[in-house]
Parts: C-alpha cells; sequence; structure tokens
C-alpha cells in the first residue's frame, strides 16, 4: 500500500501539443494519502479515465511524474505497479471456476499452494462467493463477476491501490446498493487505497472521503463530499453536485450586496471583485419562496413533487432558477419572490470563487 | 427478448425449398437410385440391394484411399490451425499495416482451386520450376512425380499455403473482439502470455475455431482439383485421396453402381465427422 | 385517442409474462411503468405497441379493437434504452426518416422536422451525423425521431439509462415539457422510483407480471395499496417492522400510538428511509438502532442501521458520519407509518399522506395559476 502522487502532471493524445485545448489532461499536482478513498468525478470526455490510465500505467503521461510512496513509476508497466482494477464491463477468465480466478494472480506470482489456499478461502468470505467457488464464471450474473474482479485485487497483499472505473455500469439497480455498501465495508477492513472514477454523483460521494471533480481536463475541485456540496470553488462544481445543481445568477456586487434583476440581496460579508462575470450561487434547498416583499422576482412554472421533497421550477429573469422544500412545506398561492440565506450565497468570478474580504486578507 | 411468432414466414422460405429439392435432394436420388441397382448396358437396371454398399465397405482400395484421406486431413488440421492462430497473433492490430496484412493474407485464398494447382504443378517442377530447380541446386533428391513422400510434402505444402489464410484471418477477427480491458486485467494478474492465450485468447476464439476446424476439414476431406492437378493421385496411388478414387471408379471405370454406393458412404462419412466435431466442440464450450 | 388494455394476458413457453391486466390510458396522459428488471416493463410495452400479440385478452386504441394488428398499421413509436440512430445519416436525415418512409410531401417533412428538432433542441447540430453527438443528443435524436412522427401513442423503454447521471437529470426536467408540448400518449419504463415521482403523470407499479397500482403518481406514491407497490415505490427500500394492535392503539418498541379503528391483531408497519430522523420533534417515538454504515450524498446522508435483527436506512440531512456499532435513537412520527395486514393489503394508510396530498393539489394549482399568468 503507498500514497499516491501526481506532481505536475499533464497528457496530451497530441504528439506535438500546440495549445491548452490540445491537452486532455491540464497540469495538475496532487497527493492521496496511503489507505484512502478517493473517486475522480466528471461527465464524459472530462479526462478522469485518461487519468486513470496513467495511473495504471496504460498511458504514460506527456508530462509529471507518479509516485507511488517515493517510488517514480512513471515509466513502469502496470504488472510493475502492484495494482489491481475493476472495469466498467466484468472482466473474468470464462473457462475458470470462481477459485481458480481468485487463485490466477496468486499463482502467476508463484505463491504457495497452501498460502493460495488459504487466502482464496478468505477473499470468498469477503465478498460473499464461498457457495459458488467451484462454479464455471461463465454463467454468474454480472454482479457475480463484478465481485470475482474485486477479489483478484483483494486476494494479493501487495497491492498498492485498487482502481475502479465506473465498476456498477452494468450492475442492476437494486445490487448496486448492496454493491456499494459491500465495497464500503471492504475499504474499512482492509484500508486499500482505493480510486473509484464514476460520472455518477451519488456513488462518487457515497464511495469517496475525497472527491476530485474534474471538468474539461482540469481538476476543478478536490474536497471532501460536504466542502463539494456547502463551498464549490468553481460553478461546475455547484452545477454537478446536488440534484438539480447550484443556481446560479448573473449580479453586481458591491460591497455586501448583491443587485440581481433589479432586486437587492444580502451577502454575509463584503466583496472586492476584479473585473470578469460575476455570479452569486445558491442551493435550492437555501432559497424560500414568498408572496410579496423583500426577496427576488420569481416566476413558478413546475412544481415537481418527489416524495420527501419537492422541486419548485421556476425563472428569475430570464435564468431557471430551483427551489427545494420539504413534504409537508406549504407553497404560499401568491409566490413570486424568493428570499436567499445569505450564509450559503457564494460568490463566482468567471466560474470561480471568490472569498470575501476580511477571510481573504 | 421473445419474437412474435408468425407461420406465415415459413411460405418465403418455400422457393428456396424447391430450389434445393431441384438441385441438391433430385441428384441425389439419381445416386440412391444408381447405388441399389446393376445393369449390363442397354439402359436395363435391376435390383442389387446392398450389395455395391458391401462391396465397397470391404474394398481393400477403399479402405487404403480412406487412409490415405484420413491422413491428409489430420495433417493438415494439425499443421493449419496452429499456424492460422500463430499468424493471427502476430498480425498488426491496426492501422496500415493490419489492411496490408489482410490484403495479403486474403490473396491465396482469391486463386481458383486449379489455378493454385497448376501454379504448384510448375513450381515444384525440377527442370523449370523455381522451388525443384532450388531444391534441387541445393543437393535435394527431390521429384515430386517419382516419389510418395515428394508429392505428400508438395501437396501439403501446397494446401497449407493455400488455405491458412483462412484460418488466420477467423482467428484474427476473433481477437478483435477481445476488449483492451482483457489484456490489462491479464498484466495487473501478471499472467504470462501462455497464460494469456491459454485463458482469454483462446476461449473468445473458440467459436471461430470451430468453424475454422470444420471447414477445414469438410473441405480438406473432399479435396480433389489441387492434388488431380499436381500429381494426378500418383506416383502410383499415393496420392490418391477418396475424391479422386471415387471419380475413377465413376468415370474412368464407369462403374456407377459402386461409385454411387461409394459416395453415398463418403457423404455419411462426413456428415458424421462433422457432426462428431461440432457436437465435441461445443459441449466443451456450454460446460457449466 | 385513449389506449386500452382489457384483460391483457401474455404466456411465454408455459410461463406468465403477464398476469390479466386492465389499464386505460387517458388521452394526451403520461403514464410510468414502475418496476424491478424482468417484472414485465417491456413484455407490457410490447403488447401495448402490438410488437407482440396477447395470449389472452383485447387491446383498444380510441375504442377501435387493434389485437393483433400489425404495428407498422398502427401509430405507435417507441425510444429504446440504446440509443438507435441510422449512423451513416445525418441528424436531419434521422429525423425525417419515418416521415419519408409514410412518403409525406417534402415541403411538410421540412416543416416538420425543424419543428421536432427546435423542440428537443438540435436545430444547431442537424448536419451532424449521430457519431458525432454525445450520448444525451444520440438520445435526443432517437426521440425526435419518435416524435416526428406525430404518433399517438410514443413509448419509452427506460430510455434515460444508459445516460450520464447529469444528462439524465436534464432531459429528465425536459420530457414532461416535450411532452406537453406533443399531446400524445406517453408511456414511460423504468426502474427508479425518483424518476417516476419527476415525471408527475399516472403510475402503474409492476411486480413479477402483475400491474399492482395504477394511478396519479404521487397517490401511489402516498398511499400505495399494498405492501409490494410501497416495496417497489421505495428507493432506498422501505423499513418494515411487526406492529401489535390492541384496542386501537400499536405498539413497536415499547412505544405505543393511536392507530385509528384498525382491528386487533399483528400488521406489518412500513415507512420510508426520508421519515426515520436523528433529531427529535414533536409527537415523535425514539428506536433504539446500531449503526452499520453511512453513505453521504452531499446534502444527506444515508444511515444504514439494525433494528432487532432488521435492516432499516435513513436518509437524514446534511453529512453525518457514525461509526459502524455506534447506538443509536431514531425517531419516528407515526403519521409517517403505513400499516399492512395479512397478505400485504393496506390496513391503514400514513396519516400524513392525506394532508400532502392536499398540499400537492394547491401546489399544482398554484404553478397552474402562475404559468397561465
Amino acid at each position: 500500500m503507498a500514497r499516491i502522487t501526481l506532481d505536475d502532471l499533464a497528457h496530451s493524445y497530441d504528439r506535438h501539443p500546440r495549445g491548452d485545448a490540445d491537452y486532455a489532461l491540464k497540469p495538475m499536482t496532487l497527493t492521496w494519502r496511503d489507505g484512502g478513498a478517493y473517486a475522480l468525478l466528471g461527465s464524459s470526455g472530462c479526462g478522469k479515465t485518461t487519468l486513470l490510465n496513467i495511473i495504471s500505467g496504460l498511458v504514460r503521461p506527456s508530462r509529471g511524474r507518479v509516485l507511488f510512496g517515493d517510488r517514480d513509476v512513471t515509466n513502469l508497466p502496470t504488472a510493475a505497479r502492484d495494482i489491481a482494477q475493476v472495469f466498467q464491463f466484468p472482466v473474468v477468465y470464462d473457462t475458470m471456476t470462481v477459485r481458480q480466478n481468485l487463485a490466477f494472480p496468486l499463482k502467476n506470482r508463484g505463491v504457495p499452494e497452501a498460502e493460495i489456499a488459504r487466502r482464496v478461502a478468505g477473499v470468498a468470505a469477503m465478498i460473499g462467493m464461498e457457495e459458488t467457488l467451484d462454479r464455471r464464471a461463465r454463467g454468474l450474473t454480472a454482479d457475480a463477476k463484478q465481485k470475482i474482479s474485486l477479489g483478484r485485487g483483494m486476494v494479493r497483499h501487495d497491492v498498492n491501490a485498487i482502481l475502479f472505473d465506473e465498476p456498477l455500469t452494468v450492475i442492476d439497480p437494486h445490487m448496486k446498493w448492496e454493491l456499494r455498501t459491500q465495497l464500503k465495508s471492504l475499504h474499512r477492513e482492509f484500508g486499500h487505497t482505493m480510486i473509484y472514477v464514476t460520472h455518477d454523483q451519488t456513488e462518487a460521494l457515497t464511495f469517496a472521503d475525497e472527491v476530485v471533480v474534474m471538468s474539461e481536463g482540469r481538476v476543478v475541485q478536490a474536497g471532501t463530499p460536504q466542502s463539494l456540496f456547502d463551498r464549490p470553488e468553481h460553478t461546475f462544481v455547484g452545477y454537478f453536485i446536488g440534484s438539480p445543481g447550484m443556481n446560479l445568477l448573473d449580479a453586481q456586487v458591491d460591497g455586501a450586496t448583491a443587485r440581481v434583476a433589479g432586486a437587492a440581496v444580502p451577502l454575509a460579508a463584503p466583496y472586492r471583485l476584479n473585473a470578469g462575470r460575476v455570479q452569486i450561487g445558491i442551493r435550492p434547498d437555501a432559497a424560500r419562496l414568498s408572496g410579496g416583499g423583500d426577496g427576488i422576482p420569481f416566476r413558478l412554472e413546475r412544481v415537481e413533487d418527489v416524495g420527501h421533497h419537492r422541486i419548485l421550477r421556476g425563472r428569475v429573469g430570464d435564468q431557471p432558477f430551483n427551489v427545494v422544500q420539504g413534504e409537508g412545506a406549504p407553497i404560499p398561492a401568491d409566490a413570486d419572490r424568493v428570499t436567499l440565506d445569505p450564509a450559503r450565497i457564494g460568490v463566482f468570478v468567471d466560474d470561480w470563487r471568490v472569498e470575501p474580504q476580511e477571510r481573504a486578507a | 427478448m421473445e419474437k412474435p411468432v408468425n407461420n406465415r414466414a415459413w411460405f418465403l422460405v418455400l422457393p428456396v425449398l424447391v430450389l434445393v429439392a431441384f438441385s441438391a435432394v433430385i441428384p441425389l436420388m439419381t445416386v440412391v437410385n444408381y447405388s441399389v441397382q446393376d445393369t449390363f448396358g442397354n439402359n436395363e437396371f435391376f435390383w442389387n440391394g446392398i450389395g455395391w454398399f458391401k462391396d465397397v465397405l470391404e474394398s481393400d482400395r477403399v479402405h487404403a484411399a480412406l487412409g490415405r484421406q484420413l491422413l491428409f486431413s489430420g495433417i493438415i488440421l494439425a499443421i493449419e490451425i496452429p499456424l492460422g492462430i500463430f499468424i493471427a497473433l502476430n498480425m498488426p492490430k491496426r492501422g496500415f499495416w493490419a489492411s496490408l496484412c489482410l490484403v495479403l493474407m486474403a490473396l491465396p485464398l482469391l486463386i481458383p482451386w486449379n489455378v493454385v494447382g497448376t501454379i504448384w504443378q510448375v513450381f515444384g517442377r525440377v527442370d523449370i520450376g523455381l522451388l525443384g530447380h532450388t531444391l534441387a541446386a541445393l543437393g535435394f533428391d527431390y521429384n515430386y512425380v517419382n516419389d510418395p513422400i515428394d508429392a505428400w510434402a508438395t501437396i501439403i505444402v501446397m494446401d497449407v499455403w493455400h488455405w491458412t489464410s483462412l484460418v488466420a484471418l477467423l482467428c484474427y477477427a476473433g481477437l478483435q473482439s477481445i476488449p483492451d480491458a482483457y489484456y490489462q486485467a491479464a498484466r495487473i494478474d501478471q499472467a504470462s502470455r501462455w497464460g494469456v492465450f491459454r485463458f482469454i485468447e483462446l476461449p473468445k476464439m473458440s467459436g471461430v475455431l470451430l468453424i475454422a476446424v470444420l471447414l477445414r476439414f469438410m473441405d480438406s476431406f473432399m479435396i480433389y482439383t489441387e492434388p488431380f492437378v499436381v500429381t494426378g493421385g500418383g506416383p502410383g496411388n499415393a496420392t490418391t485421396f477418396l475424391s479422386i478414387d471415387l471419380v475413377k471408379m465413376a468415370i474412368g471405370q464407369f462403374d456407377l453402381g459402386p461409385a454411387a454406393a461409394f459416395s453415398l458412404i463418403y457423404f455419411l462419412v462426413i456428415l458424421l465427422i462433422s457432426w462428431v466435431f461440432y457436437t465435441v466442440m461445443t459441449a466443451q464450450r456450454e460446460v457449466p | 385517442m385513449t389506449l386500452e388494455l382489457q384483460g391483457v394476458t401474455k404466456d411465454v413457453a408455459g410461463q406468465t409474462w403477464i398476469h390479466p391486466t386492465d389499464l386505460t390510458l387517458a388521452p394526451g396522459s403520461m403514464n410510468v411503468l414502475l418496476g424491478p428488471t424482468l417484472a414485465g416493463k417491456t413484455s407490457l410495452m410490447r403488447l401495448m405497441a402490438g410488437l407482440d400479440r396477447p395470449t389472452a385478452g383485447r387491446v383498444l386504441w380510441q375504442g377501435r379493437d387493434v389485437t393483433g394488428q400489425r404495428v407498422q398499421d398502427r401509430k405507435v413509436a417507441m425510444v429504446y434504452q440504446q440509443f438507435i440512430n441510422y449512423p451513416s445519416m445525418t441528424v436531419y436525415d434521422n429525423i425525417a426518416s419515418p416521415l419519408r418512409l409514410q412518403r409525406v410531401p417534402r415541403a411538410q417533412i421540412d416543416a416538420r422536422v425543424r419543428r421536432t428538432a427546435e423542440m428537443m433542441r438540435l436545430t444547431p447540430l442537424l448536419h451532424r451525423r449521430p457519431l458525432e453527438l454525445s450520448g444525451g443528443q444520440q438520445q435526443r435524436t432517437a426521440l425526435a425521431r419518435a416524435l416526428v412522427k406525430d404518433a399517438g401513442l410514443v413509448l419509452l423503454d427506460e430510455p434515460l439509462a444508459n445516460l450520464d447521471y447529469k444528462l439524465r437529470e436534464e432531459l429528465r426536467a425536459e420530457i414532461p415539457r416535450i411532452f406537453a408540448a406533443s399531446g400524445a400518449i406517453f408511456v414511460y419504463a423504468t426502474t427508479e422510483p425518483d424518476e417516476a415521482l419527476l415525471l408527475g403523470g399516472n403510475t402503474a407499479t409492476l411486480w413479477e407480471g402483475r400491474v399492482t397500482q395504477f394511478g396519479p403518481t404521487p397517490e401511489v406514491y402516498r398511499t400505495p395499496r399494498d405492501a409490494t407497490t410501497a416495496r417497489v415505490f421505495s428507493d432506498p427500500p422501505m423499513n418494515f417492522a411487526m406492529v401489535p394492535v390492541r384496542n386501537g392503539t400499536g405498539s413497536l418498541a415499547g412505544q405505543t400510538w393511536p392507530a385509528g379503528d384498525l382491528p386487533d391483531g399483528d400488521y406489518r408497519a412500513g415507512f420510508r428511509a426520508p421519515h426515520l430522523s436523528i433529531d427529535q420533534t414533536p409527537g415523535t417515538i425514539p428506536l433504539q438502532v446500531e449503526v452499520d454504515g453511512t453513505e453521504i450524498t452531499g446534502a444527506e446522508t444515508y444511515v444504514h442501521v439494525i433494528h432487532d435483527a432488521t435492516r432499516w436506512v435513513a436518509l437524514v440531512p446534511g453529512v453525518r458520519r457514525l461509526e459502524r456499532g455506534t447506538a443509536l435513537t431514531l425517531w419516528l412520527d407515526p403519521a409517517h407509518v403505513f400499516l399492512f395486514a395479512d397478505g400485504g393489503r393496506l390496513a391503514r394508510a400514513a396519516p400524513y399522506a392525506a394532508a400532502a396530498a392536499t398540499a400537492a393539489v394547491s401546489a399544482a394549482a398554484t404553478a397552474a395559476d402562475t404559468a397561465a399568468a
């Protein structure tokens, strides 16, 4: 097991990249602690798979270094990196039994038979497949095969990290729940460093201690699920995390007041901003609907009853704006205003979060 | 997914059935007809029961031809299947060289059988053929016209040259369908090259391999044109395979009855062996 | 335009895939088929479309019997989970293809393609080919092809299942708008309760080839007719516990509450994850549980707990990290408890449901008013 460091890492599939746009992965420096659970989150084409392939050794970065502990593994082939990987589609050796599948990595490393048998039994118990050990892998369901792939990684004691590449894609919804819970408890018990690539925020946030959000080849924020939700560093994070995502409104900010669609919105602290596009962001559950009085003019268009809460979709000026409120909360009959909780308003200039004055000082 | 059942669909197949009946079943029936009758000319036929079948089954000549045939098919499969797999494994996966390889591999398959025979007939001649002449110049005592071993070697090399590409192309298609993740997983598991072949490539190729084995077996078991052109079945009867023997019997000696019985038995043997191959290989694939 | 199924049944190879089903889909309605994989959603859709012939029963379209009629002769459009487009055609030609097959005049084709493309926000992409599009755009193209036909019946079989999470969320919000603009009967199959709720309209819950309930979506959600429906319509799964009722009083873990005028007996209590709370509020009863694990979704946390050897899930607001094995008190408002009798039939609806239903009606009215204004 090892700490993983990405040192000024960047990658371009072009041999001679000219500009920023040619980089599939823009320069980044990150450190992942030994035994942590991390997620790479982003929509398709954001570079998360490229990053994973660099860590696993499938792709050699055009720039920078990858360190496992203090060892530079940038130029090492996959086999020499001592990692395990679970792929999007289950990879099992069809002609082997479950037992042979689990034993395969140990056999190849020349581990003695007795030791293999002991460890295979242990892993089978972990992934709950003791009953099926002697079945051919070919006929098993997708989730069982995924468990075997995982087991083949866990059976080794020398793994530096276990990588997951959207491992729940082909799993039935009700099995996803179970597999996710099982992964979580395996991590808790055995403390492998785990890196999990996904486009699904629920999977990322429930799995990881720290989530790395990527957009267009760039790491826009790395943080705990809570910090991503409460204090997104970039408007993309605000939009991508939470459903519906953060509301963003064009604004003029002057000191501790923002002006939005002609209305004044109090902020928690004064800001001094540089030139650029200024937006304020607010989570849908931090906005309240009211009739008349203070607040920003709001036009309610549609109410969606989502069970334990309701999504009120509408517009502020011509910008979409959503409010989320609890199951029992009433909707005022003449609702035409929203008021925002000042403590939960974020200010963004050119998509990046800006800190208020005193905190920045 | 279950499909809606529509019995009217059978009518669409009807024209093909009629066509097959005329082109295959009726000639086959003629053969069956000949095989149970004898004639002394004048278009007079009389019933001979299973007499011809008995004769053919007991004939040393047919036994010998069958032995040669089995040996030939066995050697062909033993060479072409592994060689085809080996070539497929070593072909470039993508890019210009992959396309070039594919085109080169396809070339022998496009040449008509009798032309292949003619090419090798000339190629192997000691006086003017490049192969024969070179071998002779190197001091080998090579002559496929006189020496049975040389004749066999020539025919086998010719068949390998002609047909290995087919096996290679089929295997190549099978290999192309293996997702990269499998190779990557094998690397992570530190599988040896042999392990990758044995546990990933071979299982994933088994479907096309089954087709390749069947095609090559049936085709080699019925081989006629090429050896006929190159050696004419000689020297002596050394390269007289079943089909050559059959033609000699039917056309050369005009023994229509035995020839008809022979061809029916020949047909059944091919059917039987192909069926055995198929069942054994699919059963192996479907063991739970 | 109404679609009616009368006693429709489907047997395949001696197995019943669809038990006798009666269903009436109103003109211009959105209907969700909700159920786990293999519950019979696709089979039912194929019967509606006329792709399969029912073993028994009749399918009526606008009052006319269309059972066994060829699907080509019915005005039906279907969209599948996989994005099915013609790869060699541009988006424009893809959308135009069903009209060309119907031999619609050229000028009319152009107008209809452009109108549909505008509705699906595909106008800037009309000259691209499907492989140059993102998954969401490809699926929007497939949807456009289904809508351009002006089919009276549009069947969507888990159309968003293969899309990225965020795209799914966006298209999910868009589909009701598209649906309202088209006026056709929509049938939408999904495995996810949240998706059904977001789409609104009516929901039919399916379980092992049976429609267990059909009605307005929030109503089915809040007053499930039986335990099976409640289970199908809960994600995470509904929590269950055995509750004895004596003299009109229910009791769970030593706590009691009035259970209306239910006859004495043992009932199965069901309550959903968001109704288990970590904080005490007035009227709630305490339940002692042991924490099995937590999952954080950003704004909320799933707390997996064990109560009396039964697994429950609570969905609580905020980020909570609780160690496994911790003893915890969860609070439950009896107003949120459904009671199911023997055999799973609903014996007493959760009292809150009636209130929530009224609130929802007034909310819808408010929204309609504001939208009209």
